[in-house]
């Protein structure tokens, strides 16, 4: 050890006896450790909540999914809608569990057989064909209705509109908007889209809000809305997601540097020509991607959807089978992909998973089918998190300026 | 001695634009500041009294300390400053082809088809070479592949970059080097041909090496076009324009040609700038 014969520097202060540069024993330094220890903790119980739900959920929702012969997937769980499951007992002692569907073809092929006991579990049976679809179907709506207000919103608040107290306000309102709860937007929707929105026809109803006859011809513009339909559903969840997409949309516009809106505009181009050929087409993976995850958020949304749209129970889908009425409102017509379809009710997951989860008693039978549930749908909203995550990076590679 | 009365001594004419005996100017003018005044925010003008012309054919260099409005009357050429709510002229009128372009009937999208711009920092979109070039063709409406293919060339010689860049007219701008996509920007300028072109401090984000080149393409440019060019740089004016004037605190002290201005000027207040007692 070559420890030098000399003074050690800083000799004449207190602390001659010890090294200066080593560390003190410290309340200061001894409350940073315990800050970063439990900061760690705080993440790590986070962590091991969310583990716990996930590992909970795939363990009792895979098998209900995934089988372990050819074709691998249930496909009977995909492909079919909610149904009653019996159970039942035939007198050579053989047990059955089946869908009701199934067992109603059971019976007709198998007529003399005498059944002994038999039970009907509701809401235990079947797949979540029907909900998959009304989620699907009502997401839809909602993107395609929510993308084109929300981005018109925000291109004419970032690059048309001037400063001042009104602008203001309408910022302040639409903030306030995301804070609504979504129980409200519910009722909004029934009384806005479900009672009151307009309709073309040429038999207002009496209850109608307002009717107006539209000249040269036999119909009238009725404010008697569009009753509970996926177009209303659609709608409903599109305001409720609009702050979002606002938010995500402008936050793209500003990130376009203005030396693009300049450049355009000084080569003599108009505002709209600056704005959809300069800044638009660099702001839109931006968009995109933050819509993405907004949209997956408000596809599992139950009060919007409650009163606007959702069924606990239907057993055709929204294609099939639509009434033919002649004397309704064009919503209300008849023919696949017309206004007939979206005046369609629909199931939906999320309302699929209150049901069976808090309608019905709990059991046993019910067990598969909520695990089943909120797996598939745990799985899709994962799947849409990668997919924007992944147009995020991939956008990001493609365009740097 | 005041600053007053040693103004007096250097230059018993108070003009703000004085001609040389010796040349005099023969070529038409193309922009009259006829008397201006321009605030951004109402209270504090900007730009006092400015009276000056720019010629044909020539480089008029607008030179003077940071803050002194010489890009702002740049920008008000081609009405840029439009972009700004609160901005506006307060007094005066520019004239470009005997016409006010602050005139009502005065279409600013048509007037920036004749005077174009390039700006300090260089901003090519994100597309292609070509397309950079051909975007302001595109959006008069010209789409015939052989008019935009014939265009695109020409600017791009114009702006010294085609041997450089015609076999990756497909790549995109943003992967050529600053010089370049800075002589990207002006190919995209005059590709619309207009008659004057306004450069702000074209050179002051990039290196000795492509500053040359670009002061060069002035040099040749301004025998198709009119250049106004504001610098930082005062060994810049001189290389490159005819013209200088010098702007101190939104006035315009003084405009001549450029080598009297450098070698003798008529105000104490060039001198002192030029010989750079400030800056």
């Amino acid at each position: 050890m070559a420890v030098p014969a000399t003074e050690p520097p800083f000799a004449d202060t207190a602390d001659a006896a010890e090294n200066p540069l080593y560390a003190k024993r410290s309340g200061l330094k001894r409350r940073d450790q315990v800050v970063s220890t439990v900061l760690a903790i705080a993440t790590y119980a986070i962590l091991a909540c969310a583990a716990f739900i996930f590992l909970d959920i795939i363990r009792k929702g895979a098998p209900v999914v995934f089988e372990s012969s050819f074709p691998f997937v249930n496909t009977e769980f995909f492909t079919k809608s909610p149904e009653s499951l019996i159970t039942f007992e035939v007198e050579d002692g053989s047990y059955f569990e089946m869908g009701s569907s199934d067992y109603y073809e059971w019976k007709s092929a198998n007529p003399d057989v005498r059944i002994v006991e038999e039970h009907a579990h509701p809401y235990s049976g079947g797949g979540i064909l029907g909900p998959l679809v009304g989620t699907a179907l009502l997401t839809g709506i909602c993107i395609v209705v929510a993308l084109f207000i929300g981005l018109a919103t925000a291109i004419f608040l970032n690059e048309y509109s001037s400063e001042g107290k009104f602008m203001d306000s309408i910022r302040l309102a639409i903030m306030n908007l995301a804070g609504v709860p979504s129980i409200v937007f519910g009722l909004f929707g029934l009384g806005l889209f479900c009672l009151v929105a307009p309709v073309i026809t040429e038999v207002p109803q009496e209850r109608a809000f307002l009717t107006i006859p539209i000249l040269f011809t036999d119909s009238y513009l009725s404010f008697e809305g569009w009753g509970t339909c996926m177009l209303a559903g659609g709608f409903t969840l599109a305001v409720m997601i609009l702050p979002v997409i606002i938010a995500a949309c402008e936050e793209s516009l500003k990130a376009i540097p203005m030396g693009f809106r300049e450049a355009s505009l000084a080569l003599g181009a108009t505002k709209w020509q600056s704005i959809s050929k300069s800044v638009l087409p660099y702001a839109f993976p931006g968009m995109l991607t933050a819509s993405i995850l907004g949209i997956t958020r408000v596809a599992g949304e139950t009060a919007p959807i409650m009163f606007t749209a959702a069924l606990a129970h239907k057993d055709k889908l929204p294609w099939q089978n639509i009434p033919v009425n002649e004397e309704a409102n064009f919503l209300a017509q008849s023919g696949e992909w017309t206004g007939g379809f979206l005046s369609q009710s629909v199931q939906a997951m999320p309302y699929h998973i209150y049901t069976v989860a808090a309608r019905i008693p709990q059991n046993e039978w019910t067990r598969p089918m909520q695990y089943g549930s909120v797996f598939v749908f745990m799985v899709v909203v994962m799947l849409f998190a990668a997919l924007s995550i992944y147009l995020r990076i991939h956008y990001r590679k493609k365009v740097k300026w | 001695m005041s600053d007053q009365e040693s103004e007096e001594i250097l230059s018993p004419e108070h003009s703000s634009v004085t001609t040389s005996a010796q040349h005099p100017d023969t070529a038409d003018i193309v922009i009259e500041v006829d008397d201006v005044n321009f605030s951004y925010v109402k209270g504090t003008e900007v730009l006092r009294d400015i009276t000056m012309d720019i010629r044909k054919g020539e480089v008029t260099a607008l030179i003077g300390p940071s803050g002194c409005g010489k890009s702002t009357l740049l920008r008000c050429i081609n009405r840029m400053n439009d972009l700004i709510p609160t901005a506006r002229i307060t007094k005066g009128e520019i004239r470009i082809l005997d016409t006010d372009i602050y005139d009502p009937k005065v279409d600013p999208i048509e007037l920036r088809k004749h005077v174009g711009m390039v700006f300090q920092k260089y901003n090519p979109f994100p597309k292609s070479i070509y397309e950079n070039v051909a975007f302001g063709l595109r959006i008069q409406g010209i789409k015939k592949k052989p008019i935009l293919d014939e265009a695109v060339e020409r600017s791009l010689k114009l702006a010294g970059l085609w041997e450089e860049v015609k076999d990756r007219l497909d790549s995109s701008g943003l992967g050529l080097s600053g010089g370049q996509q800075q002589r990207l920007c002006i190919a995209r300028t005059v590709a619309v041909e207009p008659k004057i072109v306004l450069m702000d401090e074209p050179c002051s984000a990039l290196d000795p090496i492509s500053t040359t080149i670009i002061e060069e393409l002035i040099t040749q440019l301004k025998e198709e076009f009119t250049i106004v060019i504001v610098t930082h740089n005062m060994q810049q004016a001189t290389r490159v324009s005819d013209k200088t004037a010098y702007f101190y605190l939104g006035e315009l002290i003084e405009m001549d040609e450029t080598i009297k201005i450098f070698n003798s000027p008529s105000r104490k207040k060039t001198e002192d700038y030029i010989s750079g007692r400030f800056g």
